[in-house]
């Protein structure tokens, strides 16, 4: 009896993976069509571009570019993902990121520690950093009741004020005269060496890393389950003395935390250094669209950061043979706008079947008694 | 009742007055009240306002519209392109197209199929900035003064016009007398504030402007004295009451976010066609997210939504005109303190007193001790009012009650 349960919830487990996978992929499927009309309508050759991104994608070079441009997307669509599950949208991870990269930069010229050790200090600071600054929406929530989507809408723009002020005032190195100015170059103790070299950097490892820890903290944990509890249902974990308030912070900052670290493949692995024109925005806001393509499951974010990275990777190549290379860009966003079309339809349907299953089985037990 | 909140409101508007007056003849910095500040705070006024009135009609209807900021996106590219083509005034309608564009999508997305509202938002803002970066990549690239981030530059611009008799405007050729101009080079303690403000207001003015503003008693009489708005704000207030009156909820949704985008569209298309004459990226420069800043601050009425984008385009403006003036207002901003920390005593209000004396600290020290405000920091001035607004403030806010929540029509509640 006990075996045929398990047996069963596998199975059904297995078919709403599957119903997952399926919706996934025929988003994306229906995605790339609509794509492909733009593309006609706007008078260029769809099959072309899609021919073109596979054939220029799919080499080891662009691989490697592809692991290189999904690194960072990994980190952001975590950090958003740990806020979406418990119900929180954190769309400040734009501006938590671009301030742990100025603090962590700045911070790493003020030591001198072995490397390892310099590496890992750097990036428990860029971890605090972004901790701290997601801490104020946080705060305004638990104290003000002010709703952390607007707040943190605020706090990027807030951040990105700071940070020019910051660094304009105290922090840059004007020592070398350059055009393209930045912080104080870190030391040589505080670079992350490279998988492959000026290719790959091994922030790469530590983005699977924290995917793997994300898994276990959020979906194998007492306290993930608490968190996402008090995602599904606010009221029935308050009922069962989840502490609401301590969880929306604890929540906040570890996004924060994670947040922190998605410049950290530029500012420790290329750039060695903060600089406005080094540093690559909007990050936080892709984050945001690999979560929903990934539905905040690590394997789902890692997939969908390796999605993007590929189209990335190929846009380069694309504006060379006469396709506009936001194409790429404009195709991401179709894909995440498609799939979350269809997830909640999905969802539903799938929602609405079980209900009528279940509703089934209820009369053939009762058909059999 | 109404007459002596009338009354309360005059004495406060001359009350602020005298003190900016004072402020004025104190630090002698005439261009607190020039009608070339107000004039520029106006112009900068217009795009947050409109888009603070989107955000107004999405949310009365029961739908938060984050995507403001990519349905002025697309009405700055697709107003710019009009304009290049046919003309200022086809720019303008084009203007709305294109925000109503991006307001169909959010319906769709929202109404039709759902899905999160925060969400669909977000997404047409990352799909409004790249896809009209394509669109000009396919249109304005190879074209005289274009490229992938700018359209080329507009022939034509829209007419601009002085009101005649007080700010010199002409009429049939005569050339009347400017006399607000007069009153405020007299620089008379309040006249002659009054003088530049009313200048400022009618001088150079923009038939688009005018437009604009005439936009907000528009959209106040039909969300509260017509029974389209009744019926519309009864979905974003109570969807399923609405329903059971045979309101259709989400028709009047689809209308309220189409009214959004045209509004957020007009928006985008007053920055390329009002304010410069050609489209760049980056133009909104999060605009539409300081319009829904000040439909918060203005607690989701349409004369508070006027107030809070008049406040954030005169902070604008003053900081394009006179930069150096910027301190002369932490001193009027420990004046107004000193005032409400005054009425907080009386009242005796106590976190009023606390908010009101530590704001009168703050300016006063920052006015005794900074020199120049740098300019990035004064950039983040109206997010961080929204933010100090909503913080203390955020117990009298009453936003629509039910938008946000998602509606399907004929489901058991």
């Amino acid at each position: 009896m006990n075996q045929q349960l398990t047996t069963q919830r596998n199975f059904d487990s297995m078919r709403k993976s599957l119903n997952t996978l399926g919706s996934s992929v025929s988003a994306i499927i229906l995605a790339l069509s609509i794509c492909a009309v733009l593309l006609l309508v706007t008078g260029k050759d769809p099959f072309a571009a899609y021919s073109k991104i596979l054939e220029t994608g799919l080499t080891g070079e662009k691989l490697l570019e592809m692991l290189k441009r999904a690194t960072p997307l990994i980190f952001s669509a975590i950090a958003v993902a740990i806020g979406f599950k418990m119900n929180l949208f954190n769309i400040g991870v734009e501006g938590q990121y671009l301030f742990a990269a100025l603090v962590a930069a700045e911070m790493a010229t003020h030591v001198s520690l072995p490397r390892p050790l310099h590496i890992l200090f750097i990036l428990v600071v860029a971890m605090v950093a972004g901790a701290a600054w997601a801490s104020i929406a946080a705060f305004l929530k638990i104290a003000r009741g002010v709703n952390e989507v607007i707040s943190t809408i605020m706090l990027n723009y807030i951040a990105l004020s700071f940070i020019q002020w910051l660094f304009e005032s105290f922090f840059r190195d004007d020592s070398d005269g350059g055009l393209n100015v930045k912080t104080t170059k870190i030391a040589p103790s505080g670079r992350m060496p490279d998988l492959v070299h000026d290719r790959l950097n091994g922030m790469f490892i530590v983005a699977l890393v924290v995917a793997f820890l994300y898994w276990i903290v959020v979906f194998r944990s007492r306290f993930g389950f608490r968190l996402r509890a008090s995602g599904l249902n606010p009221i029935a974990a308050r009922t069962a003395g989840i502490p609401a308030n301590r969880m929306v912070l604890i929540a906040l900052m570890l996004s924060g935390a994670v947040a922190g670290l998605i410049a950290m493949p530029a500012v420790i692995g290329d750039v060695y250094g903060y600089g406005p024109s080094a540093i690559a925005t909007q990050f936080g806001f892709a984050g945001i669209s690999v979560a929903l393509l990934g539905r905040n499951h690590p394997i789902g974010i890692v997939g969908a950061a390796l999605l993007f990275g590929f189209l990335d990777s190929t846009s380069a190549v694309l504006q060379l043979s006469g396709i506009p290379s936001s194409i790429v860009k404009v195709i991401q966003a179709i894909i995440v706008l498609v799939v979350v079309i269809v997830n909640e339809a999905s969802s539903r349907r799938y929602n609405r079947r079980t209900a009528e299953r279940a509703a089934a089985d209820l009369k053939s037990q009762e058909v059999q008694s | 009742m109404t007459q002596s909140k009338n009354f309360r409101l005059f004495v406060s508007l001359i009350a602020a007055l005298a003190i900016i007056s004072t402020v004025r003849l104190w630090t002698s910095q005439d261009a607190l009240t020039s009608s070339d500040t107000i004039g520029t705070a106006l112009r900068l006024t217009v795009p947050i306002l409109l888009a603070g009135m989107a955000g107004l009609w999405a949310e009365r209807c029961g739908v938060l519209n984050i995507g403001i900021e990519g349905m002025m996106i697309f009405g700055t590219w697709f107003g710019a392109w009009g304009a290049w083509q046919f003309g200022p005034w086809a720019g303008l309608l084009f203007a709305i197209l294109g925000g109503v564009f991006g307001g169909l999508v959010h319906a769709v997305a929202t109404v039709r199929f759902n899905i999160d509202q925060v969400i669909s938002g977000v997404v047409i803002n990352l799909f409004a900035f790249f896809g009209v970066r394509y669109l000009s990549e396919l249109v304005y690239v190879g074209k005289q003064g274009g490229g992938i981030s700018q359209s080329p530059p507009q022939k034509w611009a829209l007419p601009r016009f002085n009101l005649p008799i007080l700010s010199g405007g002409e009429i049939a050729g005569w050339k009347s007398p400017d006399f607000l101009g007069w009153l405020e080079l007299q620089r008379w303690f309040i006249l002659g504030d009054l003088g530049g403000i009313s200048r400022g207001l009618t001088h150079n003015l923009s038939w688009a402007t005018v437009i604009a503003v005439l936009v907000v008693p528009a959209s106040a009489w039909v969300l509260w004295r017509t029974r389209f708005g009744l019926r519309l704000r009864s979905s974003g207030e109570s969807p399923v009451a609405a329903e059971s009156l045979g309101v259709k909820v989400n028709h009047l949704r689809y209308y309220g976010l189409l009214i959004s985008g045209g509004l957020a569209g007009l928006a985008g298309g007053t920055l390329s066609i009002v304010a410069s004459s050609y489209y760049r990226q980056g133009q909104t420069a999060g605009r539409g997210f300081i319009g829904l800043a000040t439909m918060i601050f203005g607690n989701w009425r349409p004369s508070g939504i006027l107030i809070g984008a008049m406040l954030f385009g005169y902070a604008e403006g003053i900081k394009l005109v006179a930069s150096d003036s910027i301190t002369a207002l932490f001193l009027f901003i420990a004046a107004i303190s000193g005032v409400f920390f005054v009425v907080a005593v009386i009242r005796r209000k106590r976190v009023q007193i606390a908010v009101a004396l530590s704001a009168f600290l703050l300016s006063a020290i920052a006015y005794r001790t900074v020199d120049t405000v740098p300019e990035s920091l004064t950039q983040a001035l109206p997010y961080l009012v929204t933010l100090i607004v909503l913080a203390t403030a955020n117990q009298r806010l009453r936003p629509p009650a039910m938008a946000g929540v998602p509606f399907r029509p004929g489901e058991p509640h």
